[in-house]
Protein backbone atom coordinates (compact mmCIF):
# COMPACT_ATOMS: atom_id res chain seq x y z
CA UNK A 1 0.00 0.00 0.00
CA UNK A 2 1.22 3.49 -0.79
CA UNK A 3 1.39 5.96 2.02
CA UNK A 4 0.79 9.63 1.28
CA UNK A 5 4.34 10.47 2.34
CA UNK A 6 5.92 7.97 -0.04
CA UNK A 7 7.68 9.50 -3.01
CA UNK A 8 7.67 7.95 -6.46
CA UNK A 9 10.26 5.31 -7.27
CA UNK A 10 12.00 7.77 -9.59
CA UNK A 11 12.44 10.41 -6.87
CA UNK A 12 13.63 7.85 -4.40
CA UNK A 13 16.11 6.40 -6.86
CA UNK A 14 17.44 9.83 -7.66
CA UNK A 15 17.90 10.72 -3.98
CA UNK A 16 19.72 7.46 -3.32
CA UNK A 17 21.96 7.95 -6.37
CA UNK A 18 22.88 11.50 -5.34
CA UNK A 19 23.65 10.49 -1.78
CA UNK A 20 25.75 7.48 -2.70
CA UNK A 21 27.49 9.40 -5.46
CA UNK A 22 28.33 12.25 -3.12
CA UNK A 23 29.63 10.01 -0.34
CA UNK A 24 31.59 7.96 -2.87
CA UNK A 25 33.32 10.87 -4.57
CA UNK A 26 33.92 13.10 -1.57
CA UNK A 27 34.50 10.60 1.23
CA UNK A 28 35.27 7.06 0.11
CA UNK A 29 37.42 7.80 -2.95
CA UNK A 30 39.89 10.08 -1.09
CA UNK A 31 40.08 7.58 1.75
CA UNK A 32 40.87 4.83 -0.73
CA UNK A 33 43.50 7.02 -2.40
CA UNK A 34 45.24 7.57 0.93
CA UNK A 35 45.59 3.84 1.54
CA UNK A 36 46.57 2.91 -2.03
CA UNK A 37 49.17 5.69 -2.22
CA UNK A 38 50.65 4.54 1.08
CA UNK A 39 50.98 1.03 -0.31
CA UNK A 40 52.26 2.17 -3.76
CA UNK A 41 55.73 0.74 -3.07
CA UNK A 42 54.47 -2.21 -1.08
CA UNK A 43 53.64 -2.76 2.58
CA UNK A 44 57.30 -2.86 3.65
CA UNK A 45 57.98 0.66 2.35
CA UNK A 46 54.95 1.99 4.19
CA UNK A 47 55.97 0.29 7.45
CA UNK A 48 59.54 1.59 7.08
CA UNK A 49 58.17 5.12 6.72
CA UNK A 50 56.29 4.66 10.00
CA UNK A 51 59.43 3.35 11.72
CA UNK A 52 61.41 6.46 10.81
CA UNK A 53 62.53 8.23 14.05
CA UNK A 54 60.83 11.49 13.03
CA UNK A 55 57.59 9.61 12.34
CA UNK A 56 57.78 7.82 15.68
CA UNK A 57 58.42 11.11 17.46
CA UNK A 58 55.44 12.69 15.67
CA UNK A 59 53.18 9.77 16.69
CA UNK A 60 54.39 10.02 20.27
CA UNK A 61 53.83 13.79 20.39
CA UNK A 62 50.32 13.42 18.99
CA UNK A 63 49.45 10.81 21.62
CA UNK A 64 50.88 12.96 24.43
CA UNK A 65 48.98 16.05 23.26
CA UNK A 66 45.71 14.11 23.04
CA UNK A 67 46.34 12.50 26.43
CA UNK A 68 46.61 15.96 28.01
CA UNK A 69 44.03 17.89 25.99
CA UNK A 70 41.17 15.37 26.02
CA UNK A 71 40.97 14.81 29.81
CA UNK A 72 41.19 18.57 30.42
CA UNK A 73 38.39 19.23 27.94
CA UNK A 74 36.41 16.41 29.53
CA UNK A 75 36.49 18.32 32.81
CA UNK A 76 35.91 21.75 31.20
CA UNK A 77 33.13 20.38 28.99
CA UNK A 78 31.23 18.77 31.86
CA UNK A 79 31.58 21.92 33.99
CA UNK A 80 30.39 24.19 31.17
CA UNK A 81 27.48 21.93 30.24
CA UNK A 82 26.45 21.60 33.89
CA UNK A 83 26.52 25.37 34.35
CA UNK A 84 24.57 26.12 31.18
CA UNK A 85 21.94 23.41 31.54
CA UNK A 86 21.22 23.39 35.27
CA UNK A 87 21.44 27.04 36.27
CA UNK A 88 19.89 30.31 35.14
CA UNK A 89 22.14 33.34 35.27
CA UNK A 90 22.87 36.57 33.48
CA UNK A 91 25.07 36.31 30.42
CA UNK A 92 24.15 32.67 29.82
CA UNK A 93 23.61 33.11 26.08
CA UNK A 94 26.93 34.95 25.87
CA UNK A 95 28.61 31.98 27.53
CA UNK A 96 27.00 29.57 25.04
CA UNK A 97 28.29 31.71 22.16
CA UNK A 98 31.75 31.70 23.72
CA UNK A 99 31.70 27.91 23.97
CA UNK A 100 30.99 27.82 20.23
CA UNK A 101 33.72 30.32 19.43
CA UNK A 102 36.37 27.74 18.47
CA UNK A 103 33.94 26.35 15.87
CA UNK A 104 33.55 29.70 14.16
CA UNK A 105 37.11 31.01 14.43
CA UNK A 106 39.63 29.81 11.85
CA UNK A 107 42.10 27.44 13.56
CA UNK A 108 44.98 29.53 12.19
CA UNK A 109 43.65 32.53 14.08
CA UNK A 110 43.36 30.54 17.29
CA UNK A 111 46.98 29.51 16.89
CA UNK A 112 48.03 33.10 16.25
CA UNK A 113 46.31 34.23 19.45
CA UNK A 114 48.72 32.10 21.45
CA UNK A 115 51.73 33.35 19.48
CA UNK A 116 50.61 36.92 20.21
CA UNK A 117 50.28 36.12 23.90
CA UNK A 118 53.21 33.83 24.58
CA UNK A 119 55.56 34.34 21.61
CA UNK A 120 58.87 36.18 22.01
CA UNK A 121 57.32 39.40 20.67
CA UNK A 122 54.03 38.71 22.53
CA UNK A 123 52.57 40.25 25.69
CA UNK A 124 54.05 37.70 28.03
CA UNK A 125 57.06 36.91 25.81
CA UNK A 126 59.80 38.82 27.69
CA UNK A 127 58.61 37.60 31.09
CA UNK A 128 58.48 33.99 29.91
CA UNK A 129 61.97 34.29 28.38
CA UNK A 130 63.37 35.72 31.63
CA UNK A 131 61.94 32.79 33.55
CA UNK A 132 63.09 30.29 30.92
CA UNK A 133 59.57 29.03 30.15
CA UNK A 134 58.93 27.92 26.59
CA UNK A 135 55.33 27.79 25.40
CA UNK A 136 55.42 28.63 21.71
CA UNK A 137 57.35 26.14 19.52
CA UNK A 138 57.07 23.63 22.38
CA UNK A 139 54.65 21.13 23.88
CA UNK A 140 52.66 23.62 26.06
CA UNK A 141 51.76 25.74 23.03
CA UNK A 142 50.64 22.72 21.04
CA UNK A 143 48.51 21.51 23.95
CA UNK A 144 46.97 24.97 24.46
CA UNK A 145 46.08 25.30 20.78
CA UNK A 146 44.60 21.79 20.74
CA UNK A 147 42.52 22.44 23.86
CA UNK A 148 41.19 25.64 22.32
CA UNK A 149 40.18 24.00 19.06
CA UNK A 150 38.59 20.91 20.66
CA UNK A 151 36.89 22.66 23.56
CA UNK A 152 33.31 22.71 22.16
CA UNK A 153 33.06 19.00 21.29
CA UNK A 154 32.19 17.63 24.71
CA UNK A 155 30.21 20.63 25.97
CA UNK A 156 28.18 20.74 22.74
CA UNK A 157 27.37 17.04 23.01
CA UNK A 158 26.19 17.39 26.62
CA UNK A 159 24.29 20.70 26.70
CA UNK A 160 21.19 19.66 24.69
CA UNK A 161 20.88 16.35 26.55
CA UNK A 162 21.34 17.84 30.01
CA UNK A 163 18.96 20.72 29.22
CA UNK A 164 16.39 18.20 28.04
CA UNK A 165 16.77 16.10 31.18
CA UNK A 166 16.26 19.15 33.41
CA UNK A 167 17.02 19.31 37.12
CA UNK A 168 14.19 17.17 38.47
CA UNK A 169 16.28 14.10 39.17
CA UNK A 170 19.02 16.16 40.82
CA UNK A 171 16.43 17.90 42.99
CA UNK A 172 14.90 14.55 43.92
CA UNK A 173 18.35 13.25 44.89
CA UNK A 174 18.96 16.26 47.15
CA UNK A 175 15.61 15.91 48.93
CA UNK A 176 16.49 12.24 49.50
CA UNK A 177 19.65 13.31 51.31
CA UNK A 178 22.36 13.08 48.66
CA UNK A 179 25.33 15.47 48.72
CA UNK A 180 26.35 17.44 45.64
CA UNK A 181 29.06 14.91 44.78
CA UNK A 182 26.77 11.91 45.33
CA UNK A 183 24.14 13.55 43.14
CA UNK A 184 26.67 14.09 40.37
CA UNK A 185 28.21 10.62 40.54
CA UNK A 186 25.03 8.61 41.02
CA UNK A 187 22.40 10.60 39.12
CA UNK A 188 23.89 13.11 36.66
CA UNK A 189 26.85 11.12 35.37
CA UNK A 190 24.99 7.86 34.60
CA UNK A 191 22.39 9.88 32.68
CA UNK A 192 24.97 11.53 30.44
CA UNK A 193 27.57 8.78 30.09
CA UNK A 194 26.80 7.92 26.45
CA UNK A 195 26.79 11.51 25.27
CA UNK A 196 29.96 12.03 27.25
CA UNK A 197 31.62 9.07 25.56
CA UNK A 198 30.66 10.34 22.10
CA UNK A 199 32.01 13.74 23.00
CA UNK A 200 35.30 12.24 24.16
CA UNK A 201 35.63 10.17 20.96
CA UNK A 202 34.98 13.16 18.72
CA UNK A 203 37.21 15.39 20.81
CA UNK A 204 40.00 12.82 20.64
CA UNK A 205 39.71 12.40 16.87
CA UNK A 206 39.95 16.13 16.38
CA UNK A 207 42.75 16.55 18.93
CA UNK A 208 44.89 14.05 17.04
CA UNK A 209 43.98 15.44 13.63
CA UNK A 210 44.19 19.18 14.28
CA UNK A 211 46.43 20.94 11.77
CA UNK A 212 45.89 24.70 11.47
CA UNK A 213 46.19 25.94 15.04
CA UNK A 214 48.97 23.50 15.90
CA UNK A 215 50.86 24.42 12.73
CA UNK A 216 51.11 28.05 13.84
CA UNK A 217 52.41 27.36 17.37
CA UNK A 218 54.56 24.30 16.71
CA UNK A 219 57.40 25.75 14.66
CA UNK A 220 57.71 22.50 12.66
CA UNK A 221 60.85 21.29 14.39
CA UNK A 222 61.34 17.77 13.03
CA UNK A 223 61.50 15.05 15.62
CA UNK A 224 60.57 17.55 18.32
CA UNK A 225 57.42 19.63 17.74
CA UNK A 226 55.86 17.97 14.70
CA UNK A 227 52.59 16.19 15.34
CA UNK A 228 51.29 13.57 12.91
CA UNK A 229 49.33 15.98 10.67
CA UNK A 230 52.32 18.33 10.52
CA UNK A 231 54.64 15.44 9.77
CA UNK A 232 52.40 14.46 6.85
CA UNK A 233 52.75 17.95 5.42
CA UNK A 234 56.52 18.01 5.85
CA UNK A 235 56.93 14.65 4.11
CA UNK A 236 54.56 15.63 1.32
CA UNK A 237 56.45 18.87 0.67
CA UNK A 238 59.65 16.80 0.53
CA UNK A 239 58.12 14.64 -2.22
CA UNK A 240 58.17 11.62 0.12
CA UNK A 241 54.72 10.52 -0.96
CA UNK A 242 54.79 6.99 0.44
CA UNK A 243 55.86 8.24 3.86
CA UNK A 244 53.30 11.05 3.82
CA UNK A 245 50.49 8.72 2.89
CA UNK A 246 51.62 6.04 5.33
CA UNK A 247 51.33 8.48 8.24
CA UNK A 248 48.08 9.81 6.74
CA UNK A 249 46.75 6.25 6.63
CA UNK A 250 47.43 5.92 10.33
CA UNK A 251 45.37 9.08 10.97
CA UNK A 252 42.61 7.82 8.69
CA UNK A 253 42.62 4.47 10.49
CA UNK A 254 42.19 6.31 13.77
CA UNK A 255 39.10 8.02 12.39
CA UNK A 256 37.71 4.69 11.17
CA UNK A 257 38.35 3.03 14.53
CA UNK A 258 36.60 5.93 16.29
CA UNK A 259 33.59 5.62 14.00
CA UNK A 260 33.42 1.84 14.36
CA UNK A 261 33.67 2.10 18.12
CA UNK A 262 30.88 4.69 18.20
CA UNK A 263 28.61 2.58 15.98
CA UNK A 264 29.31 -0.54 18.04
CA UNK A 265 28.34 1.26 21.23
CA UNK A 266 25.19 2.60 19.63
CA UNK A 267 24.23 -0.85 18.47
CA UNK A 268 25.09 -2.64 21.68
CA UNK A 269 23.45 -0.16 24.06
CA UNK A 270 20.61 1.16 21.90
CA UNK A 271 17.96 0.53 24.58
CA UNK A 272 19.91 2.15 27.34
CA UNK A 273 20.74 5.17 25.19
CA UNK A 274 17.08 5.62 24.33
CA UNK A 275 16.12 5.29 28.00
CA UNK A 276 18.35 8.13 29.15
CA UNK A 277 16.43 10.50 26.92
CA UNK A 278 13.11 11.72 28.22
CA UNK A 279 10.04 9.71 27.06
CA UNK B 1 5.53 19.19 65.83
CA UNK B 2 3.31 21.62 63.95
CA UNK B 3 4.43 23.45 60.84
CA UNK B 4 4.18 27.25 60.94
CA UNK B 5 4.57 29.19 57.69
CA UNK B 6 4.90 32.89 58.42
CA UNK B 7 4.64 35.72 55.85
CA UNK B 8 6.64 34.08 53.07
CA UNK B 9 7.47 36.30 50.10
CA UNK B 10 9.30 35.22 46.97
CA UNK B 11 10.06 37.05 43.74
CA UNK B 12 11.40 35.64 40.48
CA UNK B 13 12.82 38.70 38.77
CA UNK B 14 9.86 41.06 38.44
CA UNK B 15 7.24 38.39 39.11
CA UNK B 16 6.04 38.16 42.70
CA UNK B 17 5.28 34.46 43.20
CA UNK B 18 4.42 34.75 46.89
CA UNK B 19 3.26 37.93 48.63
CA UNK B 20 3.20 37.05 52.31
CA UNK B 21 1.74 33.57 52.66
CA UNK B 22 1.01 32.35 56.20
CA UNK B 23 -0.66 29.23 57.56
CA UNK B 24 -0.24 26.65 60.31
CA UNK B 25 -0.43 22.90 59.86
CA UNK B 26 -1.14 20.73 62.92
CA UNK B 27 0.99 17.60 63.37
CA UNK B 28 -0.22 14.75 61.17
CA UNK B 29 -2.70 16.85 59.18
CA UNK B 30 -3.33 16.53 55.47
CA UNK B 31 -3.36 20.00 53.89
CA UNK B 32 -4.15 20.83 50.27
CA UNK B 33 -2.77 23.97 48.61
CA UNK B 34 -5.45 24.72 46.05
CA UNK B 35 -5.30 27.37 43.35
CA UNK B 36 -4.97 28.11 39.65
CA UNK B 37 -1.59 27.83 37.95
CA UNK B 38 0.68 30.75 38.81
CA UNK B 39 -0.89 31.21 42.24
CA UNK B 40 2.34 30.32 44.02
CA UNK B 41 1.38 26.93 45.44
CA UNK B 42 4.25 24.96 43.91
CA UNK B 43 6.74 27.67 44.90
CA UNK B 44 5.49 27.42 48.48
CA UNK B 45 5.88 23.64 48.43
CA UNK B 46 9.42 23.90 47.00
CA UNK B 47 10.33 26.34 49.78
CA UNK B 48 9.14 23.80 52.36
CA UNK B 49 11.26 21.14 50.62
CA UNK B 50 14.36 23.36 50.55
CA UNK B 51 14.48 23.61 46.74
CA UNK B 52 13.79 27.37 46.77
CA UNK B 53 14.49 30.02 49.35
CA UNK B 54 12.08 32.84 50.22
CA UNK B 55 13.11 36.50 50.08
CA UNK B 56 11.40 37.11 53.38
CA UNK B 57 9.41 35.31 56.06
CA UNK B 58 9.98 32.32 58.31
CA UNK B 59 9.09 28.65 58.55
CA UNK B 60 9.15 26.73 61.83
CA UNK B 61 8.72 22.99 62.07
CA UNK B 62 8.87 21.11 65.36
CA UNK B 63 10.42 24.28 66.85
CA UNK B 64 13.27 24.25 64.33
CA UNK B 65 14.15 27.15 62.05
CA UNK B 66 13.19 25.05 59.02
CA UNK B 67 14.71 27.46 56.49
CA UNK B 68 18.09 27.06 58.18
CA UNK B 69 18.09 23.29 57.55
CA UNK B 70 19.63 22.36 54.15
CA UNK B 71 17.36 20.42 51.80
CA UNK B 72 19.37 17.22 52.14
CA UNK B 73 19.03 17.25 55.93
CA UNK B 74 15.33 18.12 56.08
CA UNK B 75 14.04 14.62 55.44
CA UNK B 76 11.05 16.12 53.65
CA UNK B 77 9.75 13.44 51.30
CA UNK B 78 9.12 15.26 48.03
CA UNK B 79 7.02 13.74 45.25
CA UNK B 80 7.42 15.62 41.98
CA UNK B 81 4.75 16.29 39.40
CA UNK B 82 6.63 14.30 36.74
CA UNK B 83 7.82 11.79 39.41
CA UNK B 84 11.53 12.51 38.68
CA UNK B 85 12.41 8.84 39.11
CA UNK B 86 16.03 7.96 38.39
CA UNK B 87 15.58 6.49 34.94
CA UNK B 88 18.82 4.52 34.91
CA UNK B 89 17.98 2.70 38.16
CA UNK B 90 15.53 -0.11 38.79
CA UNK B 91 12.49 0.47 40.98
CA UNK B 92 14.28 -1.16 43.91
CA UNK B 93 17.39 0.99 43.39
CA UNK B 94 15.21 4.09 43.20
CA UNK B 95 13.59 3.29 46.54
CA UNK B 96 16.94 2.36 48.11
CA UNK B 97 18.57 5.63 46.99
CA UNK B 98 17.73 7.69 50.10
CA UNK B 99 19.00 5.17 52.68
CA UNK B 100 22.08 4.32 50.60
CA UNK B 101 23.38 7.91 50.34
CA UNK B 102 23.43 8.45 54.09
CA UNK B 103 26.81 9.02 55.76
CA UNK B 104 28.50 5.66 56.40
CA UNK B 105 27.95 5.52 60.16
CA UNK B 106 24.20 6.17 59.80
CA UNK B 107 23.74 3.96 56.76
CA UNK B 108 21.73 0.76 57.22
CA UNK B 109 23.39 -2.43 55.99
CA UNK B 110 22.65 -3.69 52.47
CA UNK B 111 20.45 -6.38 53.93
CA UNK B 112 18.44 -3.92 55.98
CA UNK B 113 18.00 -1.65 52.96
CA UNK B 114 16.85 -4.56 50.79
CA UNK B 115 14.38 -5.58 53.48
CA UNK B 116 13.07 -2.04 53.77
CA UNK B 117 12.65 -1.84 49.97
CA UNK B 118 10.56 -5.03 50.03
CA UNK B 119 8.38 -3.59 52.79
CA UNK B 120 7.84 -0.36 50.88
CA UNK B 121 7.09 -2.19 47.62
CA UNK B 122 4.44 -4.11 49.52
CA UNK B 123 3.10 -0.91 51.09
CA UNK B 124 2.61 0.75 47.68
CA UNK B 125 1.27 -2.51 46.22
CA UNK B 126 4.10 -3.07 43.75
CA UNK B 127 5.30 -6.45 45.06
CA UNK B 128 7.61 -8.18 42.60
CA UNK B 129 8.24 -5.12 40.42
CA UNK B 130 11.52 -4.13 42.12
CA UNK B 131 13.60 -5.25 39.12
CA UNK B 132 11.73 -3.17 36.54
CA UNK B 133 12.91 0.16 35.17
CA UNK B 134 10.68 3.24 35.49
CA UNK B 135 10.13 3.30 31.72
CA UNK B 136 8.50 -0.14 31.98
CA UNK B 137 5.81 1.05 34.41
CA UNK B 138 2.45 2.74 33.97
CA UNK B 139 1.88 6.28 35.21
CA UNK B 140 0.08 5.15 38.35
CA UNK B 141 2.83 2.65 39.16
CA UNK B 142 5.54 5.31 38.69
CA UNK B 143 3.59 7.55 41.01
CA UNK B 144 3.63 4.90 43.71
CA UNK B 145 7.37 4.26 43.21
CA UNK B 146 7.98 7.99 43.70
CA UNK B 147 5.97 7.83 46.92
CA UNK B 148 7.80 4.72 48.15
CA UNK B 149 11.13 6.42 47.40
CA UNK B 150 10.07 9.45 49.44
CA UNK B 151 8.85 7.24 52.30
CA UNK B 152 12.16 5.32 52.38
CA UNK B 153 13.92 8.25 54.07
CA UNK B 154 11.42 8.07 56.98
CA UNK B 155 10.27 11.58 56.13
CA UNK B 156 9.29 14.14 58.74
CA UNK B 157 6.74 15.54 56.28
CA UNK B 158 5.43 14.60 52.85
CA UNK B 159 5.31 17.21 50.09
CA UNK B 160 3.31 16.23 47.02
CA UNK B 161 3.32 18.42 43.90
CA UNK B 162 0.24 17.64 41.78
CA UNK B 163 1.04 13.96 42.21
CA UNK B 164 -1.94 12.78 40.19
CA UNK B 165 -1.70 15.46 37.51
CA UNK B 166 -0.53 13.13 34.76
CA UNK B 167 -2.99 10.30 35.46
CA UNK B 168 -6.42 9.58 34.04
CA UNK B 169 -9.56 10.25 36.10
CA UNK B 170 -10.23 6.68 37.24
CA UNK B 171 -6.66 6.02 38.45
CA UNK B 172 -6.64 9.44 40.09
CA UNK B 173 -9.65 8.63 42.24
CA UNK B 174 -8.40 5.20 43.29
CA UNK B 175 -4.96 6.54 44.13
CA UNK B 176 -6.19 9.45 46.21
CA UNK B 177 -8.38 7.23 48.38
CA UNK B 178 -5.43 4.90 48.82
CA UNK B 179 -3.04 7.78 49.56
CA UNK B 180 -5.31 9.26 52.20
CA UNK B 181 -5.67 5.90 53.94
CA UNK B 182 -1.89 5.39 53.85
CA UNK B 183 -1.22 8.89 55.21
CA UNK B 184 -3.63 8.35 58.11
CA UNK B 185 -1.96 5.07 58.94
CA UNK B 186 1.55 6.59 58.92
CA UNK B 187 0.48 9.86 60.55
CA UNK B 188 2.89 12.02 58.52
CA UNK B 189 2.14 15.72 58.09
CA UNK B 190 1.34 16.05 54.40
CA UNK B 191 1.11 19.07 52.09
CA UNK B 192 -0.51 18.41 48.76
CA UNK B 193 -0.56 20.83 45.80
CA UNK B 194 -3.47 20.65 43.36
CA UNK B 195 -5.51 22.85 41.07
CA UNK B 196 -8.46 20.44 41.28
CA UNK B 197 -11.02 21.62 43.83
CA UNK B 198 -12.87 18.31 43.95
CA UNK B 199 -9.63 16.45 44.64
CA UNK B 200 -8.59 18.90 47.36
CA UNK B 201 -11.95 18.66 49.13
CA UNK B 202 -12.08 14.88 48.89
CA UNK B 203 -8.66 14.26 50.36
CA UNK B 204 -7.64 17.08 52.72
CA UNK B 205 -8.35 17.96 56.36
CA UNK B 206 -7.58 21.60 55.63
CA UNK B 207 -7.54 23.48 52.34
CA UNK B 208 -5.60 26.68 51.62
CA UNK B 209 -7.05 28.46 48.59
CA UNK B 210 -4.27 30.42 46.89
CA UNK B 211 -4.47 33.21 44.35
CA UNK B 212 -1.74 35.48 42.97
CA UNK B 213 0.76 34.75 45.74
CA UNK B 214 -1.53 35.03 48.75
CA UNK B 215 -3.67 32.56 50.71
CA UNK B 216 -7.22 33.81 50.21
CA UNK B 217 -8.76 31.44 52.73
CA UNK B 218 -7.60 28.57 54.90
CA UNK B 219 -9.97 26.16 56.59
CA UNK B 220 -11.78 22.84 56.47
CA UNK B 221 -13.61 21.95 53.25
CA UNK B 222 -16.91 22.46 55.10
CA UNK B 223 -15.92 25.98 56.21
CA UNK B 224 -14.85 26.93 52.73
CA UNK B 225 -18.01 25.67 51.17
CA UNK B 226 -20.24 27.25 53.77
CA UNK B 227 -18.58 30.63 54.02
CA UNK B 228 -16.21 31.63 51.24
CA UNK B 229 -14.44 34.72 52.55
CA UNK B 230 -13.50 36.44 49.31
CA UNK B 231 -15.14 36.76 45.90
CA UNK B 232 -12.21 34.81 44.43
CA UNK B 233 -12.79 31.81 46.70
CA UNK B 234 -16.53 31.82 46.02
CA UNK B 235 -15.97 32.00 42.30
CA UNK B 236 -13.19 29.41 42.24
CA UNK B 237 -15.27 26.90 44.21
CA UNK B 238 -18.35 27.59 42.12
CA UNK B 239 -16.56 27.25 38.81
CA UNK B 240 -15.40 23.75 39.46
CA UNK B 241 -18.68 22.81 41.18
CA UNK B 242 -18.93 21.64 44.80
CA UNK B 243 -18.14 18.02 45.48
CA UNK B 244 -21.17 15.74 45.92
CA UNK B 245 -19.89 14.17 49.16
Amino acid sequence: MRRPTDDSILTRGLLIAITIGFIGIFLLLPLLTVFTSALANGLQAALDALRDPDAISAIKLTLIVAAIAVPLNLVFGVCAAWLVSKYDFRGKSLLISLIDLPFSVSPVVSGLIYVLMFGLQGWLGPWLRDHDIRIIFALPGIVLATIFVTFPFIARELIPLMTDQGRDEEEAAVTLGASGLQTFLRVTLPNIKWALLYGVLLCNARAMGEFGAVSVVSGHIRGLTNTMPLHVEVLYNDYQYVGAFAVASLLALLALVTLTFKSLLEWRYADEIAATHRH
Amino acid sequence: MSLVVDSITKRFGRFAALKGASFTVPQGAFVALLGPSGSGKTTLLRILGGLEFPDDGAVRFADMNWLGVPARERRAGFVFQQYALFRHMTVAQNIAFGPSVRPRRERPSRKEIAHRVEELLHLVQLDGLGGRYPSQLSGGQRQRVALARALAIEPRMLLLDEPFGALDAKVRKDLRIWLRALQERLGITTIFVTHDQEEAFAIADLVAVMNAGVIEQYGTPQDLRRAPRTPFVAEFLEQTGSAPN
